[in-house]
């Protein structure tokens, strides 16, 4: 079973719909058979306005973007490849399907919120450097912006994808219950 | 209150019930290929849990990059081989056997109406049209279906689209699955299955609803899947006729996974088919689609003709149609992959084979190809390929490359001209 990750620290902000799971990762690293080696590859084929992630990803541990994250493929190589960074909490409008299990069976999070909170959060926050953390008691974020203006939001997270972050992930839920 | 398809296969499959609108279904199927495989395999066993629980529901294939084309490759091979053996899965299809993971195992009468199934791939809901429920999954669940032989799924809503009309000359399967994602969105369906029925459907071929189910993912869905009816028996007859007196008794039988009349849908869709024309997608989402006549003269660099959308032996035929004493342009690479060993020799004894050859096109292997640029016919920064692939996202031939999805006519008739053009000017 793996460890109950932490969901905390500063915000990577997307500012597109639709990204898709090759943009996430491409293809050509799927030959790889450790978590570890997809690294340095997060986010590479990322057809976005005004984004390096060479050096816009660096020290980031949250995502904040828009609709439909991680369409396409079922590769949980696009998880692994966030999770290796450090990145184990993405807030979008909604996810795509696959991708959106996938998180949740390696004891990630993709939380849902609306278009309007998404909104506000990107028009408040995405220029500045921002930090996030998480009160998994209270499911709560509170988001914090170096020039000292904050925000708390309330999120929504069902009982069964509670259960999957609590116990690290979805193999070692099952081994015990199936 | 009456049933889907997609409630009723729940129905009988179900084994918890462990959150709210979660249901955990057990399996009648996990397919298995080398790339996301693999990474499950090392994990069970670092786990302590090299099991399988069942060998005789488990399919296993190398298909996205075969031949090896490098050591990593060659390794992810090796590993999926010597589990194989270990476990004692009989139906593991190696080199010189192996195809297209969603062409090979629906040729080989492995899924039923009623069954539940599941793959590391997105594109299972390609066998949803055999009335089953089959949805990709990532590595984590299909390494708790390998272990288990279970999968967690929330309740399945529903999508009914009726498919009516009479296609024109020139329009196939892939024109109308392209024009029902562009009516959907690329996340219309996310969460929810496509129930594919309507007159259309039901005289499509098993090849034509493959080509139909298979890209119900590209609108975000769970699972396309069209009723079974007589064409589904006549389709599985060979494997299934020691289960049944005659094809009426199995019909019968499988009727009773088609939707109940009374069963609800989130949403009910009438889409009429009669004046569709060829279509092709522009752009990096497979919902931005276009009449052929509106992208007509679009150049293109490379063609390629295969995958688990449209590499089957009617696919074939079609592409021959349009390439019979034809020449690939000389500013066009055409490259075809028949999607398995049984499709390929079919070609062959029908002269297709030599249609393509004759024609300039180069033959691969059956393989997944150029679909996902890992292996063979991967495209350069700025080039174009006209391809009956699913997936035309930015990159995914290729950096910086660009991929129209369209029919294998239409493809052939860009491999011609060099550019997309309408198939019907080409056919003889």
């Amino acid at each position: 079973m793996s460890a109950v990750k932490d969901f905390k620290g500063k915000v990577l902000f997307l500012d597109r719909s639709d990204i898709n799971t090759d943009e996430i990762i491409p293809a050509k690293y799927l030959t790889e058979i450790t978590k570890e080696a997809l690294g340095p590859n997060l986010l590479e084929d990322l057809s976005m306005d005004s984004f390096d992630p060479a050096t816009d990803i660096d020290g980031k541990r949250v995502i904040i973007t828009r609709s439909n994250f991680g369409c396409g493929s079922s590769r949980e190589h696009a998880p692994w490849a966030l999770e290796v960074n450090g990145i184990n909490l993405v807030i979008a409008e909604n996810f795509a399907r696959i991708f959106r299990q996938n998180m949740y069976n390696c004891g990630m999070m993709a939380v849902e919120m609306s278009k309007d909170e998404i909104d506000a959060l990107f028009s408040e926050f995405s220029s500045e450097d921002t930090s996030l953390t998480t009160d998994m008691d209270k499911n709560e974020f509170t988001i914090k912006s170096t020039s000292g203006k904050s925000k708390t939001l309330s999120f929504n997270i069902s009982g069964f994808d509670r259960t999957l972050v609590d116990h690290g992930g979805w193999v070692g839920y099952a081994d015990k219950n199936y | 209150m009456g049933k889907t398809i997609a409630e009723k296969i729940f129905d009988a499959h179900r084994v918890d019930n462990p959150g709210e609108g979660i249901f955990v279904l057990n399996l009648d199927r996990v397919f298995c290929h080398e790339i996301t495989t693999p990474i499950a395999i090392n994990d069970l066993v670092s786990r302590g849990m090299d099991r399988v629980f069942d060998p005789d529901k488990i399919k296993a294939v190398i298909d996205h990059v075969t031949p090896a084309k490098d050591s990593k490759t060659a390794e992810q091979g090796k590993i999926m081989r010597d589990w194989a053996k270990r476990q004692g899965i009989k139906d593991f299809f190696d080199i010189g056997q192996n195809g297209v993971c969603h062409a090979l195992f629906p040729e080989k009468g492995f899924v039923r109406p009623g069954f539940t199934v599941i793959m590391g791939d997105s594109h299972t809901c390609t066998h949803g049209a055999f009335g089953a429920f089959a949805a990709g999954v990532g590595t984590t669940d299909l390494e708790v279906g390998i272990l288990k032989g279970v999968c967690s799924f929330k309740a399945p809503e529903s999508i009914k689209i009726n498919v009516t009309g009479s296609l024109k000359d020139g329009v196939y399967a892939k024109d109308v699955i392209l024009s029902i994602i562009a009516k959907l969105g690329v996340n219309g369906a996310t969460n929810k299955v496509i129930e594919f029925c309507g007159p259309v459907i039901e005289s499509f071929s098993m090849e034509e609803r493959m080509t139909v189910c298979n890209m119900a993912i590209e609108a975000g869905g769970t699972c396309g899947i069209c009723p079974p009816d007589k064409t589904t028996v006549e389709y599985l007859w060979d494997f299934i006729k020691d289960d049944f007196s005659d094809k009426s008794a199995a019909l019968a039988d499988y009727s009773k996974w088609n939707s109940d009349a009374d069963a609800s849908y989130a949403e009910v869709i009438e889409f009429d088919i009669s004046s569709l024309e060829p279509v092709a997608t522009f752009g990096y989402k497979p919902d931005q689609v276009k009449t052929i006549r509106e992208l007509e003269k679009t150049p293109v660099d490379q063609v390629y003709i295969g995958s688990c959308t449209n590499g089957r032996i009617g696919d074939l035929r079609e592409a021959a149609k349009v390439l019979k004493g034809q020449k690939v342009s000389d500013s066009v690479r055409a490259v075809l992959s028949p999607a398995t060993p049984d499709i390929y020799r079919q070609a062959l004894k029908e002269g297709l084979i030599e249609i393509f050859m004759d024609a300039g096109v180069c033959l691969t292997n059956p393989t997944c190809g150029a679909c996902l640029g890992m292996s063979n016919g991967v495209l350069a920064d700025g080039e174009v390929c006209a391809s009956t692939t699913n997936r035309n996202f930015n990159g995914r031939m290729g950096k910086g490359g660009t991929v129209h999805l369209m029919s294998p006519a239409s493809a052939a008739a860009a491999a011609v001209s060099g550019y997309i053009t309408n198939s019907i000017l080409y056919k003889g």
